[in-house]
This record gives structure tokens, sequence and C-alpha cells, in this order.
């Protein structure tokens, strides 16, 4: 099963790659892989805060199995999307991109995002979970803020156009995501599957 | 990959069907290939016109050197918000939209307000072909031999009076049409307006037509502005009015955000957007390939000695 969805988390890769050898990226790659890319790292964020709420309503503890890769694949996709910003759009001048960072909240939210990314993949591991006991459990607890300055990335992004529609969808999605872990619902979804 | 000779029009030099046919082979192996729901996901191509031609002369004093975008990236990468927000939706949606009849009325502070049928605007003055850059205020650029004349003609031709200072464009608004118009984005119909004499600039063009044929209704059918030196917004696509004022006009954008899209919207890389700097810009189709580096954005898009004049005296820092 695993690795059904190893396979299937790639292909929103190999789709990009398919469309650049079929020359159909659109009239401007650069934006479409960027915004692809970008969207995927974001599902694949949803799908991994998804894995506990499955767990507590399924009560199965299968879910979980998944969810170290899911989040990987939303930091590589991540990983994607920022290179390619850092590089076609910054040219790797770290100056340059500090300066936008600090300038424009909305990259400032998915620079936040990325940053915060990074330390939760290092400890993605079997050994620094051991490693860490406790502390993980707590460190990884960062993925809820790393939710909200995603979203806040890709709304203030959307906003100047005021096209919100799709962006909404997310947030609703991972507002419900984050409302399963209120200590009031989380028990009663757990209740729900004990009957 | 230009020669002078004003006779040589710009279909017979992009050939827009060579390297179609290479990749319909190619695509139709890949769908037998996946054979799977997931063939469209993986092929994006829009439908095609069924495009008439538009008899133009070149004229050479429009002229660039920089290079065509494909007549297939002109015509499937577009801002159109009345079919769609994203950029393919234009290609995809517009064949809903009634071009003929349409009738183009200019009022306002005129000598002679009158409605006129898009026949006789297409005769009121000699069809030129122009290469213009147009600049999307994204950050994106495309090159673009345009069909149509000066707006000027159309102006002197209604006699604006003494009193007129601004020229407004309306676009049509018609929910059975243009599918966009559920989407509250845009307090509909879509309002542009120009300063009088950059309406009567002659790079002002009234455009009917792109490479040689009629507007492609995802282009702004049948009949729509091009203002090469401002960003693309300000181009207003399928117009059914066009009014004479003497107070500045409130624009579509201006309204939802008039932090980000100023009234005159020249063309500056010295003013950032709030979301991204204008310094560069992402030439579509860039033959240098698709991780091609961004080029520099010039002030005025390039067209600095032509219209420079008439913001003599203003700090275009504060009127962006």
């Amino acid at each position: 099963m695993k690795i059904i969805i190893f396979f299937l988390a790639l292909l929103p890769l190999d789709r990009l790659i398919w469309l650049g050898l079929t020359d159909d990226l659109s009239a401007n790659p650069i934006e479409f892989i960027t915004r692809s890319t970008g969207t995927w790292a974001l599902v694949f964020l949803c799908l991994t805060l998804a894995m506990t709420p499955l767990r507590l309503i399924g009560n199965s503890v299968a879910w979980i199995r998944y969810r170290r890769m899911l989040g990987l694949f939303s930091f590589f996709y991540a990983c994607i999307h920022f290179g390619i910003w850092l590089w076609l759009d910054q040219d790797f001048d770290l100056g340059a991109m500090f300066k936008d960072v600090v300038k424009r909240p909305f990259i400032t939210m998915g620079f936040i995002s990325f940053v915060l990314l990074i330390p939760l993949a290092l400890t993605s591991t079997h050994w620094a979970q051991k490693k860490l006991g406790r502390r993980w459990a707590q460190l990884h607890r960062i993925i809820y803020l790393i939710a909200c300055t995603a979203i806040l990335h890709y709304w203030w992004h959307k906003a100047g156009k005021n096209d919100l529609d799709t962006v909404s969808i997310y947030a609703v999605i991972l507002t419900l995501l984050l409302c399963c872990r209120i200590p009031y619902i989380r028990k009663i979804l757990s209740k729900r599957s004990n009957t | 990959m230009f020669t002078n000779d004003p006779k040589r029009l710009s279909q017979e030099i992009t050939p827009k069907t060579v390297f179609e046919n290479r990749r319909e082979l190619i695509k139709s192996a890949a769908a037998g290939a996946f054979g799977c729901a997931l063939a469209p996901w993986f092929s994006r191509e829009a439908m095609a016109a069924n495009p008439q031609k538009l008899a133009a002369t070149l004229n050479p004093a429009f002229m660039t050197k920089d290079e065509l975008t494909s007549y297939k990236y002109v015509t499937t990468y577009n801002n159109f918000y009345e079919f769609g927000t994203d950029k393919s939706d234009p290609a995809a949606y517009a064949h809903t939209l009634q071009t003929r009849p349409w009738t183009v009325s200019i009022e306002g502070l005129v000598k002679k307000p009158v409605t006129l049928d898009i026949d006789a605007l297409l005769k009121l003055a000699p069809m030129e072909e122009r290469i213009y850059r147009m600049r999307c205020v994204e950050g994106w650029s495309m090159v673009i031999p345009w069909d149509g004349y000066s707006l000027s003609k159309l102006l002197n031709y209604v006699q604006p009076l003494g009193s007129a200072k601004y020229v407004e464009f309306i676009s049509l608004a018609d929910k059975k049409q243009m599918p966009g118009l559920g989407d509250n984005i845009i307090d509909w119909p879509y309002r542009e307006g120009l300063r009088l004499d950059g309406a009567m600039n002659p790079l002002t063009l009234l455009t009917f037509g792109l490479y040689g044929e009629m507007l492609p209704k995802q282009n702004g059918a049948p009949v729509r502005i091009v203002v090469p030196w401002k960003y693309g917004f300000k181009s207003a696509k399928s117009i059914v009015k066009i009014r004479l004022t003497e107070e500045m006009p409130k624009t579509s954008w201006g309204r939802i955000a008039p932090r980000e899209y100023g009234f005159y919207s020249n063309v500056n890389p010295l003013v950032d957007h709030p979301r991204w700097s204008q310094a560069t810009e992402r030439r579509i189709g860039d033959s240098k390939g698709i991780f091609a580096p961004k080029i520099k954005t010039e002030m005025f898009n390039g067209y600095g000695d032509q219209v420079v004049s008439m913001y003599a005296g203003m700090d275009l820092k504060k009127l962006y």
C-alpha cells in the first residue's frame, strides 16, 4: 500500500515532466510549475493533517503509517516551489531574496512555511523520533502553525485580484482539520468510532 | 526575424501549425499509453478558433526587433475575467461571445455622439499592422502584431469638446455570453480609461485583429484598445461604449485595489507592485527556453520617446 501511495504522490511531478517534454506547460511554464508545486505542497499538507482525524474516526492506527511519507511529499513539492522561485525569480541573489521576504507579506508567509518545514523533515526519521522522545511530538506541532502561514501565503497572493474561491476551499479544509485537534472535538471523534 | 518589407505580413513569417502537428502525434501516442482518466490532466490543449482574415498593411513606423510571441501563446494565455480567472479560461470559454451584430456607442463630451456598427468601424480608417510589446502588470510580456488604426481617428470623427479631459472604455457585460460574470470579482462591466492626450496619442490603437486575422474572441473581439506603454489591463477588450468625460473615470481595477492599479499604470520598472517587483519581466515563449532568465523592464515599456512628454512635471512614483 505504501508503495502505491508513493507512486501516486509522484504523479504531479510526472505530469510536470510530461507536460514539459510535450511542450505543454502553458505559455508561462515557470509560473505553471511554481503554482502547481505550491498547490501540491498544500494538498499534501492537508493529507498529512487528515491522518490523525482518520485514525480517530476509523479507530485504526493504519493511517499514521502514511503520515510521514505524505508530510515529506509536502516538503518535497515545497522545495521545488521554493527552489524555482529562488532560481528564476531571485536569480539565487540571497540579498534580493531577503529583501523580498521582508517587504512582501505573502512572500514572508511562504518563506516562514518553507523554513518551518525543514526541521520537521529533518526529524522525520524513526531515529530522531526516539531520540527526541516527547519533544518530538511538541516539535511537530509546528505543522499547525505551518498550516496557517501556508494558507495566508496563498490567500494574500490571491487577495489583490479578489480571486479567493479556490483558496477559500483550502482554508475551510485546513480549518476543519485543525479543529479536529481541539480536545473536545477529538473526544467526540474517537467516541463515535467506539460505539 | 523581420525584414523591412511592408508587404510581408506576419502570418507568413510565423507559421503556427508547423509544430502543432508534431505535438498532436506525440500526444495521441501518449493518450494511448495512459489510456485512462488522467490523460486530459496530462494535456492542456485549448480549442482552436476559426479565424477570419483581416487585410492590414504593416506600418514600418511601429516595428520592433523583439521576436514575436507565437500565435498559440497569444491566443491561449489571456486575462479576460469575463470568461474566468484562469489564463486558459478565455480560450476555453469565449466561444459563446457573439461578436456580430456589434455596435460601439461614442458618447459624452463630443460634438457628434454616434453609435457605429462594427462593419462601419472596420472601414473608418485604413487597417494597419503594428508590432507592439505587451507588458502585463503580473510580470510577463509578449510581442504581438496587432491590426487596427489609431484611436485618434475615431475620436477626431466624433470631435471631442473642449471640456473633454478623459476617455472611458466600457466592455460588454452579458451573463448569457460571459460565464465569468457569475464571479463578483469585478463590478461589471469592466471599465478602463485614459487621459485624452493618451487616447489621442498615435500609439493608442483601436484594434480589430492580430496576426492578420480578426481578433480571436479570447483576445477581446471584435474591437479592443491596445495601449502599449501601459500595463496590459489598461487595454480594454470587447468594447461597447466609449465615453468622453471631464472627470477622471473610475477604472475597474482601481476600485478594487487602488494601491496596486493606479489610473495611469504606465509601465515603470521603478515602481513596484505591492506584491512583486516590476523591474523585470518574463517574456512568454522566450526562445532561450523555459528556464531563460527574466528580461529588464523598460520605462514606458520602451515607448518613452513617444509618450514621455505627456507626463512632464508629474511625479510618476506618486501618480503610478
